[in-house]
This record gives structure tokens, sequence and C-alpha cells, in this order.
């Protein structure tokens, strides 16, 4: 199994970690991650704005490039996910190809590309079931909570990961990995995203409410797929959070 | 301020505020709701009476997560996060109205070695027209 992959602006930097856990493990699991050619950053937003187009050609450049190769489109970074996922929905509209069009005419794109997040890939190409052999080192009675936050769930009608009140993916994969899964009811809610650069209080305090609630319900630890959700709980009180590649990584007993 | 018209943010916003009912539903769901002084189902009410002005005003524009549970648990699909970027795409999209510049950069990133590049593009692409 071949999948365009698409690493992003900050698994290049500062979640470089993400990245080569990721490529390590898609190897056990008998997969390959085939980087697109020179990509550039999503925007890390989805621009909500009716007359936005040229802060969508970067993710649209990318989406094509999938299609060209006729292969799905991976990402791993949840801001990647859900941009990606949103615009190529936006190129099925006839006027939104039309307008593209004048920017870049290479661009013959209509929402073709499948956008598809590496947990997806581990639940419907590789199977959990298959994980769970492929396990070396299970994670045997370490309580770990998932955090979803916000940007791989909402708005559900486009993102279609999971249930957005009740998800369970995550939860799935580190029973997979012999973890216990521990549920808490802020694992949905947001971490106070981008106002940590200007309002680092308020995000901290949204921070230390959703640990706050893991702990409570038994979380030792955390993981996430998002690098500004891991910043900005890492802040929180009393904070263990990790990327889900990093215990991924551990189990399939390929962390350095 | 400006003379941004209901129509233009509407247009903008792309929603349906005609389908609101005023449940409050968006405001229970907002995570920030209590710091805003305009909050989402007031904002969908607002541009119903073409109040454009105190939107763009608002801190509502700053305080925003774009977290879209208001989009997520709306029962009739208005989507009040829309509105709020537009109000905000309107203020900054004026001249030296941006909320950010590339000056404060090295500031933030020297101050935290674990600052996520993603950060600073989402800041920027939320506060910079």
């Amino acid at each position: 199994m071949v999948f365009s992959y698409y690493p992003g602006c900050t698994l290049s930097t500062q979640a470089k970690e993400m990245d080569v856990h990721a490529r390590k493990c898609a190897e056990v699991l008998g997969f390959t991650l085939e980087e697109i050619d020179d990509w550039q950053c999503c925007g890390a937003v989805y621009p909500m704005g009716s007359d936005e187009v040229a802060s969508k050609l970067s993710a649209i450049r990318a989406l094509h490039q999938a299609k060209e190769k006729g292969q799905d489109l991976v990402t791993l970074c949840a801001a990647c996910y859900h941009v990606l996922k949103r615009i190529n929905e936006d190129m099925k509209n006839k006027e939104m190809q039309k307008t593209v069009h004048t920017y870049d005419n290479s661009l013959d794109y209509h929402g073709e590309t499948k956008v598809i997040h590496f947990m997806e890939v581990l639940q419907k190409h590789v199977g959990f079931d298959k994980l769970k052999e492929k396990t070396v080192n299970p994670l045997k009675g370490r309580k770990i909570g998932a955090y979803y936050g916000c940007m791989l769930l909402r708005p559900s009608s486009i993102l279609a990961f999971d249930d957005p009140e009740n998800p369970q993916i995550f939860e799935t994969f580190l029973k997979a990995l012999g973890a216990e899964a521990v549920e808490f009811p802020r694992r949905n809610e947001c971490c106070g995203g981008y106002i940590s650069l200007k309002q680092k209080e308020k995000s901290r305090e949204m921070a230390n409410e959703i640990v706050e609630n893991a702990v409570r319900n038994g979380a030792e630890t955390l993981i996430t797929a998002c690098p500004l959700c891991l910043y900005n709980v890492a802040k929180a009180e009393g904070s263990s959070i990790y990327y889900f590649t990093k215990l991924l990584a551990e189990a399939l007993g390929v962390k350095e | 301020m400006t003379n941004m018209s209901r129509d233009v943010l509407h247009t903008l916003s792309s929603t349906s505020i005609e389908k609101c009912m005023s449940c409050g539903r968006c405001s229970a769901s907002c995570p920030v709701a209590d710091e805003m002084n305009i909050m989402p189902h007031q904002f969908v009410a607002l541009l119903k009476r073409r109040e454009v002005e105190k939107l763009m005003e608002s801190n509502t524009l700053w305080k925003c997560l774009s977290c879209f549970a208001c989009i997520e648990r709306c029962p009739r699909g208005v989507e009040p996060a829309k509105i709020v970027e537009a109000s905000r795409l309107a203020v900054i999209r004026q001249q030296g109205e941006s909320h950010i510049s590339a000056d404060e950069i090295p500031k933030y990133l020297e101050s935290e070695s674990d600052l996520p590049q993603q950060l600073l593009v989402s800041a920027f692409r939320k506060y910079r027209g």
C-alpha cells in the first residue's frame, strides 16, 4: 500500500519526531508514506470567508498532486487533516473550480482526492486486529486518555472522522496496543488553540481544565495528533502528553 | 468606522441567519462565551438587525477559538463562527487594523523553544488581513 503523504510545517520542524515515528511504524505495518513534492504549508486554519481562494491554493496543489498519482492523501497533523479535507470539499463546487483556474490553470481539480488521517489508515487499511498482532511491547497497565481536541472532529458533516461527541477511534487504537483507554468528558473540548500566542492565561486555564478532568477520570498520560494541542496542554499543571505516534512506535518496538 | 453593509458580511460568512431560532445552544457550547461582550447567539441576532458596527467592535472577534463547537451543535445549521470570522476579516482587511505584525515573531520564538510553527501560522491567518 502506497499513500501520498503531506507532513506539513510543524512535522518538518518542531514535531519532527511524529514524522519519524510514523514512517518507521508504517514500514513495520506494511504501507508506505510517499511525501509529495514541493508541498507548502496548508495555512493551519481553514479560511472560512466565502471569498477566500488564494489562501487555499497550497492545499489544492497538494490535493491535485495526490490525484495525479492516483493515491489517497495521508496526514498526521490534525490541523493539516482539517484544512485539507475541508478545502477538498470546497473543490467539489463548480464556481470554486472556475475561480481556482483563474489563479493557476494547471489545477484541473474537482475534489477527487481522498484525504485520510494516519489513524484511519490504521483502522481501515491495516486493521486494529493486525495492529494488535504486530505489537511487540504491549502497553500493559498504562492508563491513557485520548485527547481529540477540535480539528479532527468538527464540523463532523465534513470531517466525518468519528462521532463528534463520543469518538472511539483513538480508544480502540489504545486497546489494540494493550493499554487501558481512559475516556474523559473533556476529550473533545478546545485547548485554546491559537489564542495561546497572545492570551496565555486563558489557554493555560483551558488546558488545566482538560488535564484535571483527564486525571480525575484515571488517566496517567494523554495522547494527541495535534502539535498545537500538545503545546497548549503540556503547559497545564501535572500534564503528561505525547503524540500518539510515540506510543505506537514504542508498542511496535521501533522507538529509538 | 466602516461602510460595511450587512449584506457584505452576510455574503462573506455565507450563513443562513434567517434559520436561527435563538435557542442559545451555540453560546451554551462556546468555551469562551462568558468572556465575550457579544455571545454567538447574539452575534446572529445583531446581524439580522443589521447592527454590523457592533459586531466589528466586539471583543468576540479576538475571543473566538474557531473550535467549531457552535457550528457542530447548532440544530438549524446556522454556523455562528462563520459570522465571527467574516466580521474579523472585515476588520483586519482594513489598513492598520492587523492584530499581529511580523516584528513580534522573534520575541515569541525567543521566549519559548517549544513553540510550534502551527501556532504562528494560525495566529497570522486569524489576526492579519
